[in-house]
């Protein structure tokens, strides 16, 4: 080894630290986004079709995976809670997408039922209908570990998306509205 | 001292603590109760993501630790136990990863480590200098000589 290389070899570490650096730069940039989550899972669903389930709603309203498949077209299906915070925060993000078209069904979980209304009239119901998961079984056969969490299903009621934490406009922007104008 | 001893004892014998807050959520079978403990000590808390099923005190745990106990009770096995969280949650929660493509590096990573750590060790002996010739009679008598004068 020349006295060169040998000089140089100690830049090595420095090279290291750089990249280490830069690569822990853009992890929380992405995480300020909200585009990633460390914490996040990979869901098992995607690929596979919509969990049977059957929930009631308010007056016997409420809804079943079979009403989902049922609307033949790409929809989302949004578990919420009047006692989660982030849920608040991706309130005006559900409105949004309302307001373009796309059917949202809302599954309110673990929450009581006056406390729901209470948050859909302080925070606007952007939801095509509500439905209730009082024990939260459905919620575990959706493999949820958090609420809020939001589930794309195409129009054939496959599972092609998840979202676990609140939904954020870059969140949106970066996958959800590519995805629904992809499945559209 | 005795009372160091004794409080050491004591440490010793203090169960570990299971989030099992209520009584009503045990099986009043003892065997199908520790079967269900014994899964459960195997599956992560997906809240906590550190503790197990059977630790944690979040109510998604609570929720989990009541199926498994459904579920022994129908006579699934431990196996049909695990296989339907893993079916809901995925691999992440099983304490213990399965052996698989994925995890794959995870597993063999001591063993990959132990090659690596043989060979530097090799390279390095391989570089230490050859050991120095020993003199001979000329430089021996020129050594004797330098002592001497």
């Amino acid at each position: 080894m020349t006295p060169l290389q040998r000089r140089s070899l100690l830049l090595a570490p420095l090279g290291v630290a750089a990249v280490g650096g830069a690569a822990f730069w853009m992890l929380l940039d992405r995480m300020s986004e909200g585009t990633y989550d460390p914490h996040s899972l990979p869901s098992m669903l995607i690929g596979k079709p919509l969990p049977d389930f059957s929930l009631p709603g308010e007056a016997g309203a409420g809804f079943s995976s079979a009403d989902i498949v049922a609307g033949k077209r790409p929809a989302l299906v949004n578990f919420f809670a009047s006692w989660c915070i982030p849920c608040v925060q991706e309130a005006p993000v559900l409105m949004q997408l309302k307001q373009r078209g796309t059917p949202i069904w809302g599954i309110a979980y673990k929450d009581k039922s006056h406390d729901t209304d209470a948050f859909l009239q302080e925070h606007g119901n952007p939801y095509t209908r509500i439905a209730r998961d009082q024990p939260g079984t459905t919620a575990i056969n959706f493999g949820l570990y958090g609420v809020p969490e939001t589930y794309v299903v195409d129009s054939t009621g496959i599972v092609r998306w998840r979202w676990a934490g609140g939904l954020s406009d870059d969140v949106v922007n970066q996958y959800l509205n590519p995805l629904l104008q992809r499945l559209a | 001292m005795k009372l160091v001893s004794a409080l050491l004892l004591g440490m010793l014998l203090v169960a570990p603590a299971y989030a099992v807050s209520d009584p009503a959520e045990l099986l009043p079978n003892r065997a199908q109760e520790l079967r269900a403990e014994a899964i459960g000590e195997q599956l992560r808390c997906l809240v906590c993501q550190n503790e197990s099923v059977e630790q944690s005190d979040a109510d998604l745990a609570r929720d989990l630790r009541h199926i498994i106990r459904q579920r022994v009770v129908a006579g699934d096995s431990d196996q049909q136990v695990v296989d339907w969280m893993v079916a809901r949650y995925g691999d992440f929660v099983r304490l213990r990863p399965p052996f698989n493509v994925t995890t794959l590096v995870l597993w063999l990573a001591p063993g990959i480590a132990l090659v690596a750590g043989a060979v530097a060790v090799f390279i390095a002996r391989r570089r230490r200098p050859v050991a120095v010739a020993p003199l001979n009679e000329a430089e021996r008598q020129r050594l004797a000589d330098l002592l001497n004068s």
